[in-house]
Parts: C-alpha cells; structure tokens; sequence
C-alpha cells in the first residue's frame, strides 16, 4: 500500500504529517506493508494515480482535482489520534 | 536531537506584535535574514505561498509552519519561532486564530529531517506547547524546547 502526503511545497507540512502517518502506521503495527511519501502540489495529481490513499489539507483538495484515489482532509497535522482515526479505515 | 539545538535566541522572539498575518510572517522571515538562514527574498516567497495556495501552513490549531520552496533565497537549513503576543488571523477555517509562527527554510526535500522530526516531537506534546505560548523569554523558550522537545 502506498499514502501520499501532501502539502504546497512539500518540505514543511507534507513531511510533518509523513512522520505522524508513520508513527499511526507503528502503532497499527503496519508499518512494513505500507510505504509513505511527502510531495508538493505540482506532483501531487502524479503521485496519486499511483496511490492507494491521499492525505492533505482541505485547502488543497482542489488544487489535487480529480483523481480516482481516496482523499482524506486532516485539520491537524500534529493530531496523532486524529490522523489514526482518519487513517484506520482505509489500512487494511 | 531536541529542536533547541536547530534554533539559537536570535531566532526567537515573543510577546510579538503583528498587525495581520503577513506581518507574522515577515517577522519570522526577518530572524531568518538576521541568522543567516535565508535573504529577505525568502520571506516575500513565504507570503506569497499563503496569496497563492491558502492558509494551509496553519497545520494545526494556533500554530503556523511558515515556509516556501527551496530557492537561491535559502542559505542553510533553519528555523525561526515567533510567539505573537496578541493571536491573529490567516484566514484558516479550523485552526485560527495563530499565536506561534515558526519559519521553516530548506534546501531540499530531505536534508532537514531531523529538524522535522524534533518539530514534530514539540508540536505533539500539548503541554509543552502551554508552556511554550507563555513563555516570557528566548532563552526560556530554548530551555524549553531543550528539556523537553526530543523526539520519543
């Protein structure tokens, strides 16, 4: 399974959110069978179509556009049980 | 690594003043200018993401991650962390109004990780984050964040 995580410029949020993924993917105890990666809005649409699952922010949901892969709007970033909640559905 | 390490006092203030938001953001971007991480370009370039994209560097609720892509205007990795002394707003639906701005440059995608992970490390822990909003000084700020900010 593969997530992206997206942010504008992805160096500041996408990366912090990456981490927080990673640390629900530990407790889930997942982390071997998924792979995370952070990314900037201008390659976002391309890493999606690879995606099983997309997280960002609700602003950017429309810079995304339509992709057939599932986003996922997290409000804060530094939320882990928010993230694990959000998240939990879609790990199999 | 505890993020004091990633932030010297020139690259704090608090109990600072900002008209709006593009004022907090011009304050972060000017500690960066002051310790040499990044030219007052930079800062122009951090606003602009906010006109273009949207409030979405308010990542979680009070808390700003000011930042723009890696560009000539970035000298080295580093952080600046101003703690408004009166909120304001970017205009973010969930996550306003914002006391804490922290300015963030890079170089690359992946070179500041570590920074990254101790900045998560912090912004995770609610109670240092209470006493980080009331800290009275720069160096209580660092204390803080040496004590208590590595990662777990």
């Amino acid at each position: 399974m593969k997530i992206v995580a997206v942010c504008g410029m992805g160096i500041g949020t996408s990366v912090l959110l990456k981490m927080n993924i990673e640390k629900v993917l530990r407790e889930l105890g997942k982390d071997g069978d998924v792979d995370v990666e952070a990314t900037d809005i201008g390659t976002a649409r391309g890493a999606a179509r690879t995606a099983d699952l997309v997280l960002t922010s609700a602003e950017l949901v429309s810079e995304i556009g339509d992709v057939s892969t599932p986003v996922v709007v997290v409000d804060n970033f530094t939320d882990v049980s928010e993230i694990a909640e959000k998240l939990t559905p879609f790990v199999p | 690594m505890a993020l004091a390490e990633h932030l010297v006092e020139d690259a704090i203030a608090v109990g600072v003043t900002a008209s709006d938001w593009r004022d907090a953001v011009r304050r972060s971007g000017a500690l960066l200018a002051a310790t040499g991480v990044a030219t007052d370009e930079y800062t122009d370039e951090m606003i602009a993401t906010v006109e273009k994209l949207g409030p979405y560097i308010v990542l979680a609720p009070g808390i700003a991650l000011a930042h723009a892509r890696p560009s000539p205007a970035v000298l080295r990795p580093g952080l600046s962390w101003i703690q408004l002394a009166e909120p304001v707003e970017f205009g973010h639906d969930k996550n306003d109004p914002v006391w804490l701005v922290v300015a963030l440059a890079a170089l690359d995608h992946d070179g500041h990780i570590a920074l990254m992970s101790s900045l998560a490390a912090v912004l995770g822990n609610t109670p240092l984050l209470a006493a980080l909003r009331d800290a009275d000084s720069p160096a209580r700020v660092l204390d803080l964040l040496a004590t208590e900010g590595s990662p777990s």
